[in-house]
C-alpha cells in the first residue's frame, strides 16, 4: 500500500489515473479503520490535504467556498460560517471527539456515503454543490445527488471532491441541525435532522428546507413537512404535523445503533426540535 | 516491501525513521521511534489512549499514516516534562489521583494539553467535552476532570 | 462515620504513589511495551463461527510464505482430563477447558476462538498466512441465551456435560450445574406478607473494557524453559495454568509482570500465553501476541447475560416475610458462570427467614466468561433492589427505611450460610440518608433511586519480602500487580510499621523467581491480604531491627523499643539509634536485614456500598442524563482515601455503563456485531456527574489496620439504582438491561397506550 501526497490537482489526477484502485482521503478517519478490518484494500492511497484548494475556505461573493478536506476542526471554529450556518457548524463540530475533529472532513463525511453523515443533512438543507474534478475539468453536482447509497457516490473512478459550494443565506433565514445519539459524544448518529427556515416579515414560513439521515438509504428531504410548514406560523400543532411526516418519510432498519420503530419515531421528534430552533435562530436574525 | 523515509519533529528534537507501506503514526511511533508511552487501546480512533499533537491539534495516532508527518511537528507525552520539571498536568494527575491503571493517562494528559493550551479556563463541562473522545474504565472520570481543573488553576496563577 | 480510631501517621493519608511517576511521563511498560532483539510477531487465527466441527486444518500453503516461522494448531497441545482442576481466586478452573479455551480441539464453541496461531518476521506475514491457513468447518446449530440453551432439543455444546447436582447422564444438557440455597417456609413467609411483588429480569453480555488489550512476550530456550513477560492480574497463575497448557512444570516458566493497563477480573486468566510459548519454543526466537480490540471483545471476558426472576414478600411495616430468586447465567463456551456468588449475593444484605433461591449455570456458544468486578451481583442486585424499591413504593415506605428495616447486622445469619460478623451495611444506608444530596429537590423528568448491595471480598495466599538498604531505605516486594494504587497502599502500611518516611520505602511487584507465592490482584484482597503478608515482614524485620539495636548497646532485646524509625532503650539507657544507623552497620551486626512473611488470610471483611442516583428522563428520545451520583461504602479502613474513593467511582462509572448502554449483540449467525468502542459504548467524560463518595469506616477488626477491600461492591448497586431513579421520573419500570433509550422509549410508548 502506497502512500502519496500531490501538491496539485493535476498531479492528484495523475496519480488516480496511474491506478483505478487508488484511494483518495483527507482524514482517514473511516479509510485506517477499514483498511485495519480488512474491508479495503488499496494498492495506492492519495492524500489530498496538501493540495491548498482542498484545505482553504473562503467567501467568493455571495458564495461559501469550503476545500473538501478542510477539517472540521477549522469549519467549526470559523466564526463567520457560524454566523451565517450555525446549523452546518454545529454539524460539524459533532462529529467525534476533539481528536477526530482535527481529521475528518466534510468532503469525507459525504464521500464515505454514509446514511448516518452528520454535517450531509446540514449541506442540503443549505443548498451546498459540491465541484468535483474529473478528467476533463470539474463537474458540479448537488450534494443531496452525491451518495446514492450506503459506501457508494456518483463519483466516477478518477473523479474526486475538490470543494463544496454553499450559497449565503437570505434574510431572516437559519439551519439548525440535531442528532441522536445514546451516549453524549463518540456516537454516530442514530438520526439526524436538519433544518433551514426562512421566515416572513410576518412571523409565518416563507420556505422551509428539512432532511433527516439514518433513516433511509441516503438523506431524505422531507417535502411533507416543507409543504405543510409554507405560509404557517410554527406552534405545537404544525410542530407534531411535521414530527409526523418526517417519522413517516422514512424506511429505517433495525441495527445495532437502533430499532426501526425507534428511528421513525425519534426522527420525528428531533425534526420538530430542528425546525423549531432553526426558526427560532431565523426570528432572531431578523 | 518498501519504506519511506519520513524526517518530523518530535517533542522538539528532529526524528527520522522508515515508515512500512500502509503503517500508521501509532505504530511508527511505537515501533520505530521507540515511544512506547503512545498508547493503543483500539486503533479504530475511539479510545484516545494514542492521542497526539500534531501541528497545534491533538489527533489520534491510529487514523494518521506515519508518513503524512513529514515536516510536521508532533508533541507527545514523552515531551511534556520540561527537563526534570513536570509539566502542571503531571504534577495534578499525581496528587489528584487520577490514574489508577495509568495506560490511558498518557492519552488523557496529551488531550487536556492541548485544551489547556487554547482555553486557559475551561468550565467542567468544558473539560468533560474536551477529553470525551479519551476512555477511562477506571476512575470514572472524577479525578482526572478535577485534576485537569486543578492543573488549569496552577498554570493560569503562575502566568 | 467515625468510629475511635488510633492515630496513624502514614494510613489514612494520600501521597503520591511511587508509580506514578513512570505513569505520568510515558515511562511504565505495560504488556504491549516490550519488544526483544530478533522477536517475532504473531497472529491468532479464529473461529468464524459460533458453533462448528473442525473436519481439517492445513498449515502447508501458510508454512510457505515468507517470514512464517512457527506455526501452532489445536494438536500441538497436551490432551487434560476434567479431574484436573483448581481454585484460581476467582473460581475454581477446569485445566481441561481452559486448554480448550486457548486453543480448539475438535470443535469450535464461540466466534473468535482460536483454532492456529502464527509467528511471522512481520505482522504482514502473518497476517498472509492466517489467510493462507485452510481450515474446514462443518457448522452446528448454535445457542447464544440462557433461554435458547436450556430449551428442550437444544443444540448441546459438550457431549461430557453433566448437570452437576441433578443429573449425571452426560451430553444431554447444556445446564453445567444447579445452586440452591432453602431456609425457613417459603409459603407460610409469603402467607405472612402484605405486599408481594414478583418480576423477571434479564441482563445482557457486558465486557470488563480495560483499555489495555492482551499482550504477551514469550522466549522459550532451549533448555525448555521459558520467558513470559505479560501484563496481568496474577503471574503466578499465569505461570500455573500456562505450565498445565503446555503440559510443563511451573518451575519451566518465568512469568514477569508488566504494568497492567486495567482487567477488573478480566485477566484472571490466560488467552495468549500458552499460545506465545509454543510458537517461540518452535521459532527459537522471542514471540509477541498481541490482541486487538476486535479479538479482546469477541474472545476474552465478558461476563454473563442472565434471565432472573425474583419475589419478595414484606409485611406491612417494611418487614421482608419471604423472597424467592431464579437465575439462570451464561458461561459461554465452557462451565463456571459466576451464577453461584449471583445465587450467594442475591438477598445477602437482609434478614430473611423464608427463602429459596436457586441458580443455574449454562454453557452457550458465547466467549468464556470471565471474572468481572463483583463477579454474579450486580446483576442479581439489579433484580432484588429493583423488586425492593417496589416493595418500598407500594407500601409508602422510604426505601432506605425498608433497607434499614431488614439490614444485616453483626451476629446475623446470611442466606448462603455464614454468620455476618461486624459489618457496616447500616451505616452505609444512613450516611446516604443524612447526605445533602438525599434531600435536594427534583426538577420535572427527574427521579431519584437509591439501592445497596453485598460483596464477599477475598482472602487467599499472599507473600512479602522487606529488605533493608543500606542506606535505611526499605524496599517492600510482592507479588501482587499493582492495577490501582496498591504499591502506594504496600508503602504506607510499610511506613506505618517501620517508622519512617512513606518515600524512604520502595514498593515492588516481583516476578515468579523473586517473591513468594501470590495470589491474583482479585476479590478487593490486595489490601486485605499482601498488606497482611507486608505488616507481617515489617513486624519481623523490626524485631531484626530491635535485635541489632541491642546487640549494639549489649542489653537484651526486651530492653529495646522502636519508635519513629528508631531503636530505643526502654530506660534511655543509651542513645537512640536510627534505622540508617542500624543498616550502615548491619554487617557488623549479623548481615542484611531482612524478612519475609506469606499469609493465607482468614477473617474478610465483608463489604456493603448504598448508592443514590438521580436521572433526568428526556420522555420524548429515551435519553437518561446522570444529574448527581453518592455512593457510601464501608472500606474498613481507607489506607489510601484517594485510591478507595477512586475504586468506589470506577465501580459506579462501569455500573452505570451496564445500566444504560453496555450490551453484546449478535447478528443471525451468531456472530458480535459491536466488537469496538464506537458500538459497544462504554461511559465516556461527558456522560457522567462527578461521582460524590462517603468512605464509611467501620474496621475489620482481622486485619491489623481493619481494611476490608473496595474495589468490588461499588458495581453492584448501579443498575438498580439508576432503574429505581428511571422509575421515579418516569413511572415505568425498566426490567432488561440496558435501559437503553430504545427501550425506554418503547416502555413510555406502551405507557400511552
Amino acid at each position: 500500500m502506497k502512500y502519496a501526497a500531490p501538491v496539485t490537482v493535476e498531479e492528484a489526477q495523475h496519480l488516480l489515473a496511474s491506478d483505478e484502485e487508488a484511494q483518495v482521503f483527507a482524514g482517514a478517519t473511516d479509510l485506517i479503520p477499514q483498511i485495519r478490518a480488512g474491508r479495503k484494500q488499496p494498492p495506492l492511497t492519495v492524500d489530498l490535504k496538501r493540495i491548498p484548494r482542498l484545505v482553504n475556505m473562503r467567501v467568493e461573493g455571495n458564495t461559501w467556498v469550503i476545500g473538501a478536506a478542510v477539517s472540521a476542526a477549522q469549519l467549526s471554529s470559523n466564526p463567520d460560517l457560524a454566523v451565517d450556518f450555525p446549523g452546518m457548524t454545529e454539524a460539524a463540530a459533532l462529529i467525534g471527539s476533539d481528536q477526530i475533529q482535527s481529521r475528518a472532513t466534510l468532503g469525507g463525511n459525504l464521500c464515505n456515503a454514509s446514511p448516518a453523515a452528520d454535517t450531509v443533512p446540514a449541506m442540503i438543507v443549505n443548498g451546498a454543490v459540491g465541484v468535483i474534478a474529473t478528467s476533463e475539468g470539474t463537474r458540479m453536482v448537488p450534494v443531496s445527488d452525491i451518495a446514492i447509497g450506503p459506501g457508494s457516490t456518483c463519483l466516477a473512478p478518477g473523479e474526486f471532491l475538490l470543494e463544496l459550494l454553499v450559497e449565503r443565506p437570505p434574510l431572516r433565514t437559519a439551519d439548525a441541525y440535531l442528532r441522536f445519539i445514546p451516549r453524549t459524544e463518540m456516537d454516530i448518529a442514530v438520526v439526524g435532522a436538519a433544518a433551514r427556515v426562512t421566515l416572513a416579515e410576518d412571523g409565518v414560513v416563507e420556505s422551509s428546507r428539512i432532511a433527516i439521515g439514518a433513516v433511509a438509504p441516503t438523506v431524505l428531504r422531507v417535502d411533507e413537512a416543507e409543504a405543510a410548514l409554507a405560509g404557517r406560523v410554527i406552534d405545537d400543532d404544525l410542530l407534531d404535523e411535521i414530527a409526523t411526516a418526517a417519522s413517516e418519510r422514512g424506511s429505517p432498519i433495525t441495527d445495532k445503533r437502533g430499532t426501526a420503530d425507534f428511528r421513525r419515531h425519534v426522527v420525528g421528534v428531533l425534526t420538530k426540535r430542528v425546525v423549531a430552533a432553526a426558526a427560532q435562530r431565523a426570528g432572531g436574525s431578523q | 516491501m518498501s519504506r519511506t523515509h519520513v524526517t518530523c519533529t518530535i517533542n522538539g528534537d528532529e526524528v527520522e525513521f522508515l515508515a512500512f507501506d500502509g503503517q500508521t503514526l501509532l505504530d511508527a511511533l511505537r515501533d520505530e521511534v521507540q515511544l512506547i508511552g503512545v498508547k493503543e487501546g483500539c486503533s479504530t480512533g475511539d479510545c484516545g489512549a494514542c492521542s497526539v499533537i500534531l501541528d497545534d491539534m491533538l489527533t489520534c495516532s491510529c487514523l494518521v499514516f506515519a508518513p503524512e508527518v513529514e515536516g510536521r511537528s508532533l508533541t507527545t507525552v514523552e515531551g511534556l516534562a520540561e527537563g526534570d520539571q513536570l509539566h502542571p498536568l503531571q504534577q495534578s494527575f499525581l496528587e489528584g489521583a487520577a490514574l489508577q491503571c495509568g495506560i490511558c493517562t498518557p492519552g488523557f494528559l496529551v488531550a487536556a494539553k492541548s485544551l489547556l493550551d487554547k482555553n486557559p479556563d475551561p468550565t467542567e463541562e468544558e473539560v468533560r467535552y474536551a477529553v470525551a473522545g479519551n476512555l477511562c474504565r477506571c476512575t470514572g472520570y472524577d479525578k482526572i476532570v478535577r485534576s485537569i481543573l486543578s492543573a488549569a488553576a496552577d498554570i493560569r496563577e503562575t502566568m | 462515620m467515625t468510629t475511635t480510631q488510633p492515630e496513624y501517621k502514614w494510613v489514612g493519608t494520600r501521597p503520591v504513589r511511587h508509580d506514578g511517576l513512570d505513569k505520568v511521563t510515558g515511562r511504565a511498560r505495560y504488556g504491549a511495551d516490550l519488544a526483544l532483539p530478533g522477536m517475532l510477531v504473531g497472529v491468532v487465527v479464529r473461529s468464524p463461527h459460533p458453533h462448528a466441527n473442525i473436519v481439517s486444518i492445513d498449515t502447508s500453503r501458510a508454512e510457505l510464505i515468507d517470514g512464517v516461522k512457527a506455526i501452532v494448531v489445536g494438536a500441538d497441545f497436551p490432551v487434560i482430563g476434567h479431574d484436573d482442576s483448581a481454585d484460581a481466586g476467582e473460581g475454581v478452573v477446569d485445566y481441561r477447558d481452559l486448554s480448550r479455551n486457548v486453543i480448539a480441539r475438535d470443535k469450535v464453541l464461540y466466534e473468535g476462538h482460536p483454532v492456529a496461531a502464527i509467528a511471522a518476521t512481520s505482522s504482514t506475514a502473518a497476517r498472509m498466512a492466517a489467510e493462507a491457513i485452510e481450515i474446514q468447518y462443518e457448522t452446528l446449530p448454535y445457542v447464544l441465551t440462557v433461554d435458547e440453551a436450556m430449551a428442550e432439543n437444544a443444540p448441546i455444546l459438550h457431549d461430557d456435560l453433566i448437570t452437576k447436582g441433578v443429573s449425571t447422564s452426560m451430553g444431554e444438557t447444556n445446564i453445567a450445574s444447579r445452586e440452591l440455597h432453602e431456609g425457613g417456609d417459603l409459603d407460610a413467609g409469603f402467607a405472612q406478607a402484605d405486599v408481594v411483588v414478583e418480576r423477571e429480569f434479564t441482563t445482557k453480555a457486558v465486557h470488563q473494557g480495560y483499555i489495555e488489550p492482551h499482550a504477551v512476550v514469550a522466549d522459550t530456550g532451549e533448555d525448555g524453559r521459558s520467558v513470559v513477560w505479560c501484563s496481568s492480574q496474577g503471574h503466578f497463575l499465569v505461570r500455573t495454568q500456562t505450565a498445565k497448557v503446555l503440559g510443563w512444570e511451573p518451575s519451566q516458566i518465568k512469568v514477569i509482570p508488566a504494568e497492567i493497563g486495567g482487567g477488573f477480573g478480566g485477566k484472571t486468566t490466560i488467552y495468549l500465553e500458552p499460545l506465545a510459548v509454543m510458537l517461540s519454543a518452535k521459532a527459537g526466537r522471542p514471540v509477541k501476541l498481541v490482541m486487538s480490540r476486535d479479538e479482546v471483545f469477541r474472545a476474552s471476558g465478558p461476563t454473563s447475560a442472565t434471565r432472573i426472576r425474583v419475589k419478595i414478600g414484606a409485611d406491612k411495616d417494611g418487614k421482608i416475610t419471604a423472597a424467592q430468586a431464579w437465575l439462570a447465567y451464561t458461561a459461554g463456551a465452557f462451565k463456571g458462570s459466576p451464577v453461584g456468588p449471583g445465587c450467594d449475593c442475591i438477598l445477602t444484605p437482609y434478614v430473611i427467614e423464608n427463602f429459596l433461591i436457586e441458580g443455574y449455570d449454562v454453557v452457550t456458544n458465547t466467549a468464556k466468561v470471565t471474572a468481572y468486578r463483583a463477579p454474579g451481583a450486580p446483576m442479581a442486585a439489579f433484580a432484588s433492589e429493583t423488586v425492593l424499591d417496589e416493595i418500598a413504593d407500594e407500601l409508602g415506605i422510604d426505601p432506605i427505611d425498608l433497607r434499614l428495616r431488614n439490614a444485616v447486622k453483626e451476629g446475623a445469619r446470611a442466606v448462603y450460610g455464614p454468620k455476618f460478623r461486624r459489618v457496616g451495611f447500616i451505616e452505609t444506608l444512613e450516611a446516604i440518608k443524612d447526605h445533602p444530596h438525599y434531600k435536594t429537590p427534583l426538577g420535572p423528568n427527574q427521579g431519584r433511586g437509591i439501592a445497596s448491595g453485598f460483596w464477599f471480598n477475598g482472602g487467599l495466599e499472599s507473600s512479602a519480602t522487606v529488605n533493608i538498604n543500606e542506606d535505611g531505605t526499605a524496599v517492600v516486594v510482592t507479588g501482587s500487580p499493582d492495577i490501582g494504587g496498591s504499591r502506594a497502599a504496600m508503602a504506607q502500611m510499610a511506613a506505618e510499621e517501620l517508622g519512617i518516611d512513606v518515600y524512604r520505602i520502595r514498593p515492588v511487584v516481583a516476578d515468579t523467581e523473586s517473591v513468594g507465592f501470590t495470589d491474583v490482584t482479585g476479590g478487593s484482597r490486595v489490601t486485605f491480604a499482601t498488606g497482611m503478608a507486608v505488616v507481617e515482614a515489617c513486624r519481623k524485620v523490626v524485631g531484626l531491627l530491635s535485635e541489632r539495636a541491642a546487640k549494639v548497646w549489649g542489653v537484651d532485646q526486651s530492653e529495646v523499643e522502636w519508635v519513629d524509625g528508631q531503636a530505643q532503650h526502654v530506660l534511655g539507657a543509651h542513645s537512640p539509634l536510627t534505622i540508617e544507623e542500624i543498616a550502615d552497620g548491619a554487617a557488623d551486626t549479623g548481615g542484611p536485614v531482612t524478612a519475609s512473611a506469606a499469609v493465607n488470610a482468614r477473617g474478610v471483611g465483608m463489604a456493603f456500598s448504598t448508592q443514590l442516583c438521580d436521572v433526568e428522563v428526556d420522555t420524548e428520545t429515551g435519553a437518561v442524563k446522570i444529574l448527581r451520583y453518592t455512593t457510601a461504602q464501608d472500606a474498613g479502613r481507607a489506607i489510601h482515601p484517594s485510591y478507595v474513593e477512586g475504586q468506589m467511582q470506577g465501580g459506579v462509572a462501569q455500573g452505570i455503563g451496564w445500566a444504560l448502554n453496555e450490551e453484546y449483540i449478535y447478528n443471525n449467525d451468531g456472530v458480535m456485531e459491536n466488537p469496538g468502542f464506537l458500538d459497544y459504548r462504554i461511559p465516556v467524560a461527558s456522560d457522567l456527574p462527578m461521582i460524590d463518595t462517603v468512605i464509611v469506616e467501620v474496621p475489620n477488626p482481622n486485619h491489623p489496620y481493619g481494611v476490608r477491600g473496595v474495589g468490588e461492591v461499588g458495581i453492584v448497586p448501579p443498575m438498580a439504582a439508576v432503574a429505581n431513579a428511571i422509575s421515579d421520573a418516569t413511572g415505568k419500570r425498566i426490567t432488561d438491561l440496558p435501559m437503553s433509550p430504545t427501550r425506554i422509549v418503547k416502555a413510555l410508548m406502551d405507557n400511552e397506550d
